[in-house]
């Protein structure tokens, strides 16, 4: 099949159908209402369900009951309705549920605005919920990215029996590209002897609960979630390396700021400056090894995010301090323009000659 | 001949309930329909937050804790995805009254097939005796210790009788269990609230009038006398509401 020009948020909402799942739970939110629009179209004539949730509280428990029965199934939301959520992500990580949970960021705090936004950096990587937890965050950066993410989430999720968060921003949740979906890669669905869905006759019952009183036993179910991070620590970091293998100053930047900053990198090295870009595409876990490898060579890092200075701080701590890491950004909704990080490239350019 | 022996649905293990506290003479209630229904290989139960967040150790079904109040919204996630399993929840007053409403509700109004045992003890048991949605005017709790006065504390809410006007609801039946005859009719109910749920009809909520003799700082005697003489006069037993909601198999066509 040729390409589709579709918009992003369409095109996790195809991906995610074409990864088998076949259970949507949502709530109208802006900028990522299109997603229940077309899961509410396509669902049916799928075998599937798409259902209108009373609140955002609702749908992830809805979403936690499904996947809690053995169900590929996934809810999306943009930043205020994400928060309502996370009570109910803490749950499903407590139980060690997979799922998707897509946010199209927007603008806040509060109710904010509608506009493009990576303010929710900090509350997807370090804290969707209550308690010792992580999340897997995945930040795609074209239209392409967010249906072959999407249906990596899936596969990741099942895995490691964990909600995967997909962080998109509202500029990619509106875009359209043209998407070929006949490329995405698929893991299929494992066997999930675990879930609640009737014993049959035929096994044990299962129980699915978050529930520890004792603190020994609470901590030694904390340690053996620990140890699933640690291996997703180690074997499931992913980023794009572009140019920063002999650059000078390097940006760090995820989603539809690294575009951005793709297109500052090429002015630069026209303009003799050795920039590249690394492009986390995991956000947790996050490619700490690679930044900091890459600070023995550099001479200066830059983050570029969509917020006041968020991952800028994990650019810190992944390089060890080893060399000077600065920060460029815009809140509220604004997009900065590759010549406004061109700019930024050339004032630390001139400050380390 | 055996003629009283434990329903194959309950556990062999202690409950932790204090004594007096009726949540388990519900809980054999619940065990004896789902053997009699023989549907324990096809259920799943979603305990509350609230005195029964262990109930998924007192049943012999799969089992789901869910967070406070949120109960109806997982069960709605089970029972949507598997249409053909028996889901139901266990809840207080607390819990779905109060912190829940929006999910209990919802999940009426959209009529979802799934069964809810509401137990109504008239406040938060787990947590110490504070008041609930339930408690009654002028009833001491640790939150309303002058007892609950109208512009103060509000009003409580009757939940059978709110949750009737909802077009989903295909039973609504407040019953109690401080009496042989009371325990009688509450089976009754909550096996008509599983069949409901068999033959598709839409929500089947079966409210329990339950004591708490903890909280309530009575001997268990005096609780089962204070359902009669306070809480059924507030809270009248009865059927509010029967019919096929969502026009699933009426047997009864």
């Amino acid at each position: 099949m040729a390409k589709v020009l579709i918009k992003g948020n369409e095109a996790v909402a195809e991906a995610a159908i074409r990864s088998g799942c076949r259970y949507y739970f949502g709530y109208p939110i802006t900028p990522q209402t299109e997603i229940a629009e077309y899961m509410a179209k396509k669902m049916p004539t799928v075998g599937g369900l798409c259902l209108q949730a009373e609140s955002e509280v609702a749908a992830i428990n809805m979403v936690y009951g499904a996947s809690a029965s053995g169900v590929r199934v996934m809810t999306s939301s943009s930043s205020p309705g994400i928060s309502l959520k996370s009570e109910g992500v803490s749950y499903i990580v407590g139980c060690d549920l997979p799922c998707v949970i897509l946010n199209v960021q927007r603008g806040g705090p509060g109710l904010g605005g509608i506009q493009p936004s990576q303010s929710d950096y900090y509350q997807a990587t370090k804290a969707l919920g209550h308690g010792d937890m992580q999340l897997f965050v995945l930040a795609p950066s074209s239209v392409q990215e967010m249906a072959q993410l999407t249906a990596d989430a899936f596969g990741i999720a099942d895995k490691y029996r964990m909600p995967v968060l997909i962080l998109a921003d509202g500029a990619l949740g509106q875009m359209m590209e043209p998407v070929d979906f006949d490329a995405l890669k698929f893991t299929p669905e494992p066997e999930k002897p675990w879930a609640v869905n009737g014993h049959g006759g035929a096994r044990k019952k299962n129980i699915i609960t978050s529930l520890f009183l004792k603190p020994e036993e609470l901590e030694a179910n904390v340690l053996e979630r620990d140890k699933k991070y640690k291996e997703v620590n180690e074997n499931e970091v992913r980023y794009e390396n572009y140019l920063c293998d002999d650059a000078d100053i390097i940006i760090v930047s995820f989603g539809i700021t690294a575009r951005i900053s793709k297109a500052a990198v090429n002015e630069a090295r026209k303009a003799g400056i050795k920039a590249g870009l690394l492009r986390p595409i995991t956000l947790s876990p996050f490619p700490s090894e690679i930044l900091n490898k890459l600070a023995d060579k550099a001479s200066a890092f830059l983050s570029v995010e969509l917020n006041m200075g968020q991952m800028v701080n994990d650019v810190k701590l992944a390089t060890q301090c080893k060399k000077p890491v600065y920060f460029y950004g815009r809140t509220g909704g604004s997009l900065m323009s590759s010549d406004d990080v061109l700019d930024e490239i050339k004032k630390i350019s001139g400050g380390l000659k | 001949m055996i003629v009283y022996k434990r329903p194959e649905a309950l556990s062999k293990v202690p409950m932790h309930y204090c004594p007096g506290c009726t949540h388990g003479i519900v809980h054999r209630l619940v065990a004896e329909v789902i053997d009699e229904l023989n549907i324990e290989k096809d259920t799943v139960g979603v305990a509350p937050v609230g005195c029964a967040v262990f109930a998924y150790n007192y049943f012999e079904c799969d089992f789901i804790e869910a967070s406070h109040g949120r109960a109806p919204a997982v069960a709605t996630g089970i029972k949507r995805t598997h249409p053909d399993k028996i889901v139901f929840t266990y809840q207080g007053d607390g819990d779905l009254a109060a912190i829940g409403t929006a999910e209990t509700v919802h999940a009426a109004a959209r009529g979802e097939n799934i069964t809810i045992i509401f137990i109504n003890n008239t406040n938060y048991g787990m947590t110490g005796g504070q008041m609930a949605p339930t408690t009654m005017p002028g009833q001491v709790t640790t939150t309303s210790p002058y007892g609950r006065q109208k512009m103060i504390q509000g009003n409580p809410i009757h939940v059978c009788e709110m949750l009737s006007t909802l077009d989903g609801v295909a039973y609504a039946e407040r019953v109690a269990v401080n009496s042989v005859k009371n325990v009688r009719a509450a089976k009754k109910a909550i096996k008509k609230a599983f069949q409901n749920q068999i033959d598709k009809k839409g929500l089947s909520i079966v409210e329990v009038l339950s004591t708490c003799p903890t909280n309530w700082g009575m001997s268990p005697t005096d609780a089962l006398k204070f359902v009669d003489e306070k809480m059924i006069p507030f809270y009248p037993l009865g059927v509010y509401a029967d019919r096929n909601a969502m026009g699933g198999d009426n047997n009864d066509k």
